[in-house]
Formats: C-alpha cells, structure tokens, sequence
C-alpha cells in the first residue's frame, strides 16, 4: 500500500503542494469567483423581484383604474337616469294640467249649453203658453162669443196644462 | 506458446513518482518533489478555474455553462444556509472549494485517460492528503467554536436536557465523538476512493488474465468482469460525487455545531 509505503518520503511534499493548490482554489476561486457568480445570481434574483413588483403594481394600477372607471360609469348612468326620470315627470305634469285645463273648459261649455237648452225651453214653454192663452181666448170668442179675460184664462191653460 | 502472466498490481496507481527531475527539491528540510499526485493537483486546480471561469460571464440570462456554475453554488449555498442558517452564507467560498476540488479530483481519477499513454492519479486516495483537508475544517470548526463562544464552547460536550448524574459520563464521549470527527472525515473519503479504485483493478485483471487463459477463462471470467467492471464504473462516478458531498455536508454540520453549540 503505497499511501503507507511511501509515507515517511512523500508526506512533506504532498502536505506542499496540497496546500499550494488548494490554497490557489480557496483564495483565488473561492474567494475570488464564487462571490461573483453568486452576485450574479443574486441580481438577477432582485431584478426579478423587481420586475415582478413593478407588474403587479401596474396591475393594481389597471385595476384601481377600472374601478373608478366603472364607478363614474355608474354615477354617470344614475344622473342620466335622473334626467330621463325627471323629464318624464315633468312631461307627464305638464300633460296632466293640459288635460284638466281641456275637461275644465268641456265642462263649462257643457254647463253653459245646459243652461241655454234650459233657457230656450223655458222660453219656449212661455210662449206655447201665451200663445195658448191668445188662442183660447179666440177660440171661447169665436165659440161661446164671450170676451175671457187674459188672466181667467191664463189660469185655465195653466190648469189645463199641468192636467195634461 | 504459453502467454505471458498479465502484471497488474492493484496498488500501482496509488505509487507516487516525482516528475523529472524535482526528487531533491527541498524547502527547509523537507522534500517537496513534483509528484504526479501534485500534478493532478494542479490539474484539478486548473480544471476548476476554468469551469467557474465559463460561469463568470455574469449574464442576466446565463447560458448552460453560466447556468451549470450557478448551480453549483447555489447547491452550496442551499446546504450551508439548510444546515447553519444565514450565517453560513460567510462558508460558502470554504465549502465551495472543498466541495469541487474533492469532486474534481475524483472525478478526474475515473477518467480512462490510461488508454492515451496518461495515468491519471486520484490524490483523494491518499490519507494524507484527505487528512490535510480533515484537518483544514476541523481547525476552522475549533476557531469559529473558541472565537464566537469561548471556553462556553466546551459545554458540546454536554448536549441539552443531560441529566446533571450522567454528564460525567456522557461528556467524554461526546469528546471521543468530537475528536474523531476529523479521522472519520479523512478516512472515509480516502478508503471509498481507495477501495473503487482497486475493485476497478482487480477486475480489469480478471479481464486481462481471464481472457489470456484461453478462449472457456475468456468467457467465464473474463466477460462477466468486464460487464461488472462497467456497472462498477458507473457507481464510481456517484461515489464521487457522493463523497464530495458528504465531506463539504459534514463539514458544514460541524461548522453549525461551532457556530450554534447544541
């Protein structure tokens, strides 16, 4: 076995030169490179991060966007609403008044037709009387030969008139 | 014409040879050759440069290489930071290194290099050099342990809810157990290199031998080895990758205990 073998004239010179070459892996490597890498390992682990960060904040910011996009939305909805509503009420008012203004002057015009057709046959009714009356006092002239006076009858038609 | 006996010694790919010419290099007394074991060092040392080299170009969108290193990384970075917490994160360049200069070099050990004439040299097979690293974590897990807690750092040894009759005796265990964490650590890493190795070996001169008895050895030896041999091949990769992993994760389990105590 040569690692025993060999030892008492070897060791020294292994011990040197393992120490020479791994001393070079640990200062020169491992001291020198592997931060390096590891830097850059680093980095592109923070740019990352980074770049991650910055899409979910311009996503919240979409977000937030929308939202108050969509709120104005709504607030612009109601008020057209609004005024569709109110245009309509007003609208319905208006034509309402309009309507009771048109019925209120049927309604007079009804009344004042009323009262001339009352008018008229009251005043017709006046005059078949006097008429009436004009006409029997002919006819008992004619007839009996007797002069009536207007009121006697007057009183007669009026009798006859209420018997039918 | 008898063949001649296949010469496979399964514990010639751990032999350390010095590279022409630096035997007698010396600093301070001591040999300091240039071994072949120093040169897959450096090989593993510059193969890994060049992989988180490719990793460097700091990409927003990082390609497969940049994508590859960044995994790994992270793969340490997720464990230290599992195991030890936030604080971890100051290990990493530690358990980073560690972690892919063990998987390297094993790996660059399995390589089947030895068919262009070039025998690679898996250094994690050494005690001593698994050793070395042992004891790297180790002191760290001591400094960080003494540095952050003081002498409160002792109190390890007497884990949560002890009864006060039973610390004399479970406190020197858990000192036992404390003190042989960097044995198990070297140990475990260097036998599982070891042993694949000369498994794989011993195969192979099943294979050679086998098939050099004849036509009947061929096919009942030397076949079925060669088939285990590739099966075993396989799990070597996962056992590099999976001693890797072990050592930088008891690593990081022992930098908690210094880190947090109990």
């Amino acid at each position: 076995m040569p690692q025993i073998a060999q030892l008492a004239e070897t060791w020294s010179s292994q011990v040197f030169w393992l120490l020479i070459f791994f001393g070079i892996t640990f200062f020169v490597i491992g001291r020198g490179m592997v931060p390096k890498v590891m830097n850059t390992v680093a980095e592109r682990d923070s740019q990352i991060a980074g770049d991650l960060a910055a899409a979910k904040a311009a996503r919240d910011a979409a977000d937030a966007q929308e939202e108050a996009w969509r709120v104005k939305e709504n607030e612009n909805r109601a008020a057209a609403q609004a005024i569709v509503a109110k245009a309509k009420d007003e609208a319905a008012a208006k034509s309402e008044a309009k309507l009771k203004a048109a019925q209120t002057r049927l309604d007079k015009k009804l009344a004042d037709a009323e009262l001339r057709i009352a008018e008229a046959r009251t005043a017709a009714l006046t005059e078949v009387e006097s008429v009436a009356v004009e006409a029997a006092q002919d006819i008992v002239a004619t007839l009996a030969g007797v002069k009536v006076t207007k009121p006697t009858a007057a009183k007669a038609v009026k009798e006859a008139m209420t018997h039918g | 014409m008898v063949a001649e006996p296949a010469k496979v010694d399964p514990m010639k790919q751990f032999a350390i040879e010095p590279i022409a010419g630096t035997q007698g290099w010396e600093l301070a007394g001591f040999n300091i050759a240039f071994t072949n074991s120093a040169m897959w060092m450096l090989v593993t040392t510059v193969v890994l440069f060049l992989f988180v080299l490719g990793g460097m170009k700091r990409e927003l969108v990082p390609g497969r290489w940049q994508m590859m290193v960044e995994t790994f990384t992270g793969f340490i970075d997720n464990m230290l930071e599992a195991n030890i917490g936030k604080e971890g994160r100051k290990y990493v360049p530690y358990v980073f290194s560690l972690f892919m200069f063990i998987l390297i070099a094993n790996l660059l050990g399995l390589l089947p290099l030895g068919l262009v004439g070039i025998h690679p040299f898996t250094f994690t097979s050494h005690f001593t050099v698994t050793g070395v690293l042992a004891i790297i974590s180790f002191s760290i897990v001591l400094l960080v342990g003494f540095w952050k807690h003081g002498l409160h750092f002792f109190s390890l040894f007497v884990p949560h809810g002890t009864p006060i009759a039973m610390v004399p005796v479970i406190a020197p265990i858990e000192f036992i157990s404390f003190m042989v964490r960097p044995f198990s650590l070297a140990l475990r890493l260097f036998v599982a290199m070891m042993a694949g190795h000369v498994l794989l070996k011993v195969l192979s001169s099943f294979v050679i031998d086998g098939t050099n008895a004849g036509l009947g050895f061929g096919a009942l030896v030397g076949l079925p080895s060669f088939i285990l041999m590739i099966g075993i091949s396989a799990l070597e990769i996962l056992v590099a990758g999976i001693q890797a992993y072990v050592f930088a994760l008891l690593t990081s389990l022992y930098i908690n205990d210094a880190e947090h105590l109990h």
